[in-house]
């Protein structure tokens, strides 16, 4: 930046070979703050998570060692088998599985056909229509559980695997993600085939679709995410300890068992793993998707 | 490019289907025409549009009766005018609710917004590693929020957590975070800001990766120092994504439940209950949903209300 008015003297630093440009000082000390930034707040962000995979392999009375260790006496490899006898955790991972699976399929499924009506179709009362769809994203959730609650309780869907899959598979959040995508994809494709006499499901099918993969892996991938993180949902909605999902699991496994702290950060553990692999995988269309059109949250 | 785009876009509702574009015969009505993409696009609509109208649209609705009704349990809703508003006025858990709303956003949003904003500025240079910083960084927003409150709540214990035993070294006189009432919203706030930053610094940099290198250089060729680039070139290019992130991170903190409800449950007290956890409490702790309705409403309009005038400051700005 400053490189070259402040510092006349730098231009030593051109003699030295492989080093062209002069390398102020100021730029030294920026690189140097830059990365010391970029360790702190990586340590501090992923502490929490060391802590918690180290502590999943104590015995359990070393969890709050005062003073603290960081590293367990015995690794308790074991914990990671007995969580499975100890507590559902096989039902509730089973039982959330399906419902992200229901779910990602129809809120792909339905969000790109109306991404499709939005994007491609001009009809009368489309932007109003979809101004509605905007509006209530703004709209939290927490404000209008109540009604959906009793609504849904009414028709006796509380307590049944329905409630939940209904509940995440209609938001508005797909059909908008879907919608800027479909917006970027030029209007002459589907207008071509359109000429060339193929329907509007026929283009939706051929055209639009098969150009849309990364972003319904990446709608996919976030669905899947909410859908397996969600608490409040279940909390609300599933009575049956039969329908618990992981959350909710892992929850009622910490407040009957809350002195078992090696325990409870294997099951916290396991209930983070399976995000962290998807995340991996999947990074990318996670994070483009993300910076495209934000994320329900 | 655009100008051919454009003109077939405007050829476009006099060609019909499958047929030659001679504009003579076989022409359909534009009436006909409209008729017909009014059903297709519905069609198309139809399969999410459904479960929104139910799921979503019609609760949103039902809110502002409910909001107005005495409604326990079992039977049904009886309307009861302003009986639930008088109520709401002396209630004195739902003025702490609020303020702790306030509390918590007031805190969190700029927290979270400056942390955001410099972690993207770093990110958007050339230093090695940082596309895993930026896997690091967001991970906290898509792991499971019981596992994290949690870990945070093990991590916050007053005498035998991690962080005490570090403050400790330093100092005796150790916060009592969750049990204590004054530091068991900065906790909160803390886990929240620890969760969120790298979310939206992924869309800040987003924004930031879309401004015109030229325009930097343009700059420092006039003088401008990194301050003045900063708030004349970067600040302005990212409006549109500022503002994007301002709606969202403020109904995200006006919002906030999951986390208090699993860290603290409220407490100790009243003083890290927020308004839409004294809903979910008056809705499911004491089955009274008609004013738990009323509360609701009063998230609703605070959420309506900020983001209105967001819209507003951004219209005025964009001028």
């Amino acid at each position: 930046m400053t490189a070259q008015t402040a510092f006349p003297g730098a231009v030593s630093s051109a003699d030295v070979p492989f080093n062209k440009k002069p390398v102020s000082p100021a730029k030294i000390i920026g690189t140097v703050v830059g990365y010391t930034t970029m360790i702190l707040c990586s340590l501090f962000i992923l502490l929490p998570f060391i802590w918690m995979v180290l502590s999943s392999l104590k015995p359990n009375n070393e969890v709050f060692m005062v003073p603290m260790k960081w590293l367990p006496s015995v690794w308790r490899w074991g914990n990671y088998a007995n969580i499975w006898t100890d507590s559902s955790m096989l039902l509730w991972v089973g039982n959330t599985v399906f419902f992200a699976i229901c779910v990602t399929f129809l809120q792909v499924f339905t969000g790109s056909f109306a991404a499709y009506g939005f994007s491609k179709i001009r009809f009368r009362g489309r932007n109003t229509l979809f101004l509605i769809y905007i509006a209530t994203m703004a709209v939290p959730w927490q404000a209008y559980m109540i009604p959906q609650f009793k609504m849904l309780s009414a028709i006796g869907l509380a307590d049944t695997r329905w409630s939940i899959i209904l509940l995440q598979a209609f938001g508005a959040f797909g059909v908008f993600m879907m919608k800027q995508f479909y917006d970027t994809i030029p209007e002459e494709l589907s207008e071509a085939a359109r000429l060339d006499g193929l329907s509007e499901f026929g283009i939706y099918r051929r055209v639009i679709l098969p150009l849309s993969g990364p972003s319904i892996a990446a709608l996919g991938i976030i669905t899947f995410t909410n859908t397996w993180n969600d608490y409040m949902g279940p909390l609300i909605y599933l009575r049956s300890p039969d329908l618990y999902t992981i959350q909710l699991g892992l929850k009622t496994f910490i407040s009957q068992n809350s002195a078992d702290y090696a325990m409870i950060m294997t099951g916290s553990v396991m209930s983070v793993l399976p995000i962290l692999i998807v995340f991996l995988l999947g990074q990318r269309q996670f994070i483009e998707g993300i910076a495209t059109s934000g994320m329900k949250g | 490019m655009s100008h051919t785009a454009a003109a077939q876009v405007d050829q476009r509702p006099t060609d019909s289907e499958g047929q030659e574009p001679s504009h003579n015969k076989g022409k359909m009505s534009s009436a006909a025409i409209s008729r017909r993409n009014f059903l297709h696009g519905v069609a198309f609509i139809t399969p999410n549009f459904l479960g929104f109208i139910f799921l979503c649209l019609i609760p949103v609705c039902a809110l502002f009766y409910i909001a107005n009704t005495r409604w326990s349990a079992f039977g049904n809703p009886v309307f009861t005018g302003g009986a639930n508003w008088r109520r709401l006025m002396r209630d004195s858990v739902f003025k702490d609710s609020f303020w702790n709303t306030i509390y918590y956003s007031v805190v969190h949003i700029p927290l979270t917004l400056v942390l955001a904003f410099g972690l993207a500025v770093l990110l958007n240079s050339k230093l090695k590693g940082r596309s895993f910083f930026r896997t690091v960084a967001f991970f906290p927003y898509i792991t499971s929020i019981v596992a994290i409150a949690q870990v945070w709540n093990m991590l916050f214990d007053a005498r035998s957590g991690v962080i005490n035993q570090i403050i400790g070294i330093f100092t005796d006189n150790v916060p009592g975070w969750l049990g204590s009432t004054t530091w068991a919203m900065p906790a909160v706030i803390i886990v929240a800001t620890w969760r969120e930053a790298g979310y939206f610094m992924i869309l800040l940099l987003a924004g930031l990766q879309t401004i015109p290198s030229e325009l930097y250089e343009a700059a420092q060729l006039d003088g401008a120092n990194a301050w003045q680039r900063f708030w004349k070139v970067t600040v302005p290019c990212m409006r549109p994504t500022l503002f994007f992130v301002m709606v969202t991170l403020t109904i995200g903190s006006f919002k906030i439940l999951d986390l208090t409800l699993i860290m603290t449950g409220g407490g100790p007290g009243t003083s890290t209950l927020v308004l839409a956890q004294y809903v979910y409490k008056v809705a499911f702790e004491r089955g009274d949903f008609g004013y738990s309705g009323t509360v609701s409403l009063v998230l609703f309009a605070l959420c309506m209300v900020v983001t209105l005038i967001q819209f507003w400051y951004n219209n005025q700005k964009e001028k």
